[in-house]
């Protein structure tokens, strides 16, 4: 980590080179460490057009897709290959960050790179069938502290993955002692963990928000708390958060950017900047509203901060599960 | 009606100069895979995948060429099978037993307009039978939790040897091998990487599509460049044709074989793991003792032609319903269609046909079109096909070659997954050497992952008890029809079998 004196640096040489830094970016070069059509490629595609849009970027911000472990052949990539290139970012997200802090990119870590900005997340969601006898989130706690083996909690990941972390920093939050007792499946997708709630194999459900929105509208799922600092805006307006429920937990799936370890000041500076202005656009806004993203919107050294706090976090629960020792 | 709606609207998606000029050449490349001797529909599509990405085509264009190469390579393997008495493709071969005897009676142009005829009827009707029973099957899919898919995987497995498999335990091997290489990876329920070796290209485990290439396509060249040396099929042989339109005589007098025969077709094909070779099997031996009262088939009876190409064009159609509505193929060919889907990020199953229902029924419209065009292009320009089977391997195959390079370094971007290929290419000439059949490693490969998790999902929900995958009604009912389907053809089957080889392929084709 660097110290707050060199990102109060960091941050008075930003401000300084705005006018400057619009053009730092001659051949822009976007890594989406997926095949094309996920959530990745989608980032890079999108932030893109844009950027170009907006004319932060003068030429087309080329995008590569470079799949492969889960994200960890593109980490490998830049760090090995491309550690001082300035015209490049990558696309990054949640899952990044807990596949860092679980050791599963093969001698990487967080620090190797430096974190750009954030664009947007998807906030964790907790529901039941719509026929549910359970209603509040502490009503589905309670079930699970009673009785564990009588709940099973369908996700998307694998277990150790964001929408299990998800449920146990809910479970942890509540008081259950012993999250290794929480009983979690992990289907291939949120699509299909929905599918599975919906034919009566699993109880409850974890995923982020724009998994479950369809199932929302059509009325067959009841969301029992949407895991955002507070409620969101538009059609989820009354779903409950968990902390007004008395569950402090947050869970976000943050999407955004890092950047190579050796890129200079003002080239990082520069998409920081470009990434900010993005942020704040109208353009982006009506993009985040179309596809379920909700408003998260960190730069910079903040940012880094922020990856920082979330690696640790969830060090901390996978050793509590005995995913990482 | 809301069928009909939706199939109006696929035929809005599938008309379209992009989609139908893609069917155009899927349906003439697929035609000719199909009628050159060794390159099956698994094949064909195998080489054409990487086309299809490097074009960068939508799911949807993408899967109307593929299926209709799927279509086209079922229409061509009867080419060769009646002109050359050698199958163009494993379902084809049933075709051998009374086309070639036509041919040799001077009625090859009647046996091969005929039999396109049968072949368009059968795969008309299963289009119909499609639209119908694939929605059906994604309401009751709602029933399929982890053990009902579990059943349901090892149903596939266990029918896959079936009757037209020369050798039972040479297909589990060929299972167990491609379940065992899906472990490759990040195990998904715990996230431990499995079999990778710290390689981080590994991590994500073997992707089918560079395994599919390499199994059909790649080491098809190896074995051409080891056999055939640079010859082609038909060298020293006459392909006379003749007429090209059968007499309506004969085209009444097969019309209930058709009908017949594509009905049954179509459930053969519907059984996942079963696949269009027993569809065209079981078509002519139910034929055979159905109208066979003067003992004229095998001896170039029209009706004996008719009926296994109704029943293997069927079948192809109807193995896409659990293909589609449960992700489940129901033959080799539609595991190689599924490994593309799951590529281009399309789950099929019961939310394909809620969230993409574009891709499902421009794909069926695509399908009655591609139907149209084939038999359009199998009659009156049967000539043209045949003249295919004179291209030398020693052209065809470099292209081959070439295709399969460029295609999957098109996909990836990777030249890890090129020496993969070259991997699977060698393991596919090797096991075709002991006549191991190389379905059951593509459908392991791409269905063990998904078997494995149902497997520990369904134990898990039920805290541990292993009785819970015979728990429910359907779960039963699948484990019987799994069961029955795996020790019939050992006790009927070697009869069958030994019919089967008498006329059989020393092609070592593919199976489908």
């Amino acid at each position: 980590m660097r110290t707050s004196a060199t990102r109060g640096l960091i941050a008075a040489v930003a401000l300084s080179l705005s006018a400057v830094t619009a053009s730092a970016q001659e051949n822009p070069e976007c890594i989406a460490p997926a095949n094309p059509g996920g959530g990745w490629d989608f980032t890079c595609r999108q932030v893109g057009k844009v950027l170009q849009d907006l004319g932060q970027i003068d030429k087309t911000m080329q995008v590569v897709n470079l799949a492969g472990g889960g994200g960890g052949v593109a980490f490998a990539e830049v760090v090995n290959k491309r550690n001082d290139s300035d015209d490049l970012i990558v696309a990054a997200s949640s899952a990044t960050a807990t596949r860092l802090a679980q050791g599963s990119y093969p001698g990487n870590t967080m620090d190797q790179v430096r974190w750009v900005a954030s664009i947007g997340a998807d906030y964790g969601v907790i529901a039941v069938a719509a026929d549910s006898e359970i209603e509040t989130l502490p009503q589905f706690l309670d079930q699970i502290k009673n009785d564990p083996t009588s709940v099973s909690i369908a996700g998307g990941s694998a277990v150790g993955g964001w929408d299990h972390l998800k449920v146990l920093i809910a479970a942890d939050a509540y008081g259950i002692d012993d999250v290794r007792s929480v009983k979690y499946i992990a289907f291939d997708g949120g699509g299909e963990a929905v599918t599975q709630l919906l034919a009566g194999s699993v109880q409850g459900f974890t995923g982020d928000l724009s998994e479950a929105k369809g199932f929302v509208e059509s009325g067959d799922i009841k969301v029992l708390a949407v895991l955002a600092p507070e409620r969101l805006d538009g059609d989820f307006a009354d779903i409950p958060t968990a902390k007004e429920q008395g569950v402090d937990a947050l869970g976000a799936n943050w999407r955004g950017f890092y950047a190579p370890g050796g890129s200079s000041d003002e080239a990082y500076n520069a998409w920081v900047e470009k990434i900010a202005a993005l942020y704040a656009s109208d353009e982006w806004k009506e993009i985040m509203a179309v596809n379920g993203l909700a408003p998260l919107g960190l730069q910079g050294a903040e940012f880094e901060e922020f990856v920082a706090d979330s690696v640790a976090r969830i060090q901390a629960i996978s050793k509590e599960i005995g995913i990482i020792k | 009606m809301d069928t009909l709606a939706s199939l109006g609207d696929g035929f809005a998606v599938a008309l379209t100069w992009q989609n139908l000029g893609l069917a155009l050449l899927g349906c003439f490349l697929g035609t000719i895979m199909g009628a050159l001797p060794g390159l099956g529909p698994s094949n064909g599509v195998a080489i054409l995948i990487p086309l299809a990405f490097t074009l960068g085509l939508g799911a949807t264009p993408s899967l109307i060429l593929l299926t209709s190469v799927y279509y086209g390579a079922m229409y061509g393997g009867r080419i060769s099978s009646i002109l050359l008495n050698i199958p163009g493709d494993e379902p084809a071969m049933m075709t051998c037993l009374d086309g070639h005897p036509m041919a040799k009676k001077g009625l090859a142009g009647e046996a091969l307009s005929l039999s396109g005829i049968a072949s368009f009827v059968g795969a008309f009707i299963a289009t119909w039978g499609l639209i119908f029973l694939a929605p059906q099957l994604v309401k009751i899919a709602l029933l399929f939790g982890p053990a009902e898919y579990f059943a349901l995987f090892a149903l596939a497995f266990m029918t896959l040897g079936g009757v037209s498999s020369t050798n039972q335990a040479k297909s589990a091997f060929a299972a167990a091998l491609g379940i065992g290489l899906a472990m490759v990876g990040v195990d998904t329920q715990t996230g431990v990487p499995r079999f990778t070796f710290g390689e981080v290209h590994l991590y994500d485990g073997l992707d089918f599509l560079v395994a599919i290439v390499g199994l059909f396509a790649l080491s098809e060249v190896f074995i051409f460049l080891e056999n055939r040396h640079g010859g082609s099929e038909a060298q020293g042989k006459k392909l006379e044709i003749g007429r090209i339109y059968p007499p309506w005589s004969m085209i009444r007098q097969c019309t209930p074989t058709m009908l017949r025969t594509s009905f049954l077709g179509f459930v053969a094909g519907v059984l996942p793991g079963a696949g269009a070779s027993l569809g065209s099997f079981i078509s002519y031996s139910m034929e055979k003792r159905l109208v066979d009262k003067e003992g004229t088939f095998g001896t170039g009876d029209p009706r004996g032609v008719a009926a296994p190409e109704a029943g293997n064009n069927a079948a192809a159609g109807g193995a896409l319903v659990p293909m589609l509505a449960l992700g489940v193929p129901g033959s080799g060919t539609t595991a190689v269609l599924l490994a593309v889907l799951l590529s281009l990020n399309i789950t099929p199953g019961p939310l394909l046909f809620s969230q993409n229902p574009d891709v499902v029924w421009g794909l069926i419209a695509a399908l009655f079109i591609a139907n149209f065009m084939l038999l359009a292009m199998n009659i009156p320009m049967v000539g043209l096909f045949t003249r295919v089977l004179m291209i030398p391997s020693r052209i065809l195959m470099p292209i081959v070659a070439m295709v399969s390079f460029v295609g999957i370094y098109g996909i990836s971007g990777s030249s890890f997954d090129l020496l993969v290929m070259i991997g699977f290419g060698v393991m596919g000439w090797l096991l075709r050497k002991f006549d191991v059949p190389l379905v059951p490693i593509i459908l392991g490969t791409l269905l063990g992952n998904a078997m494995e998790n149902n497997l520990r999902r369904a134990v898990t929900i039920d805290n541990g008890n292993w009785l819970t995958l015979i728990d429910s009604p359907l779960a039963i009912g699948l484990w019987l029809v799994a069961i029955v389907g795996f020790v019939l053809p050992l006790i009927v089957g070697a009869r069958v079998k030994a019919g089967m080889r008498a006329r059989g392929d020393e092609e070592g084709s593919t199976r489908d």
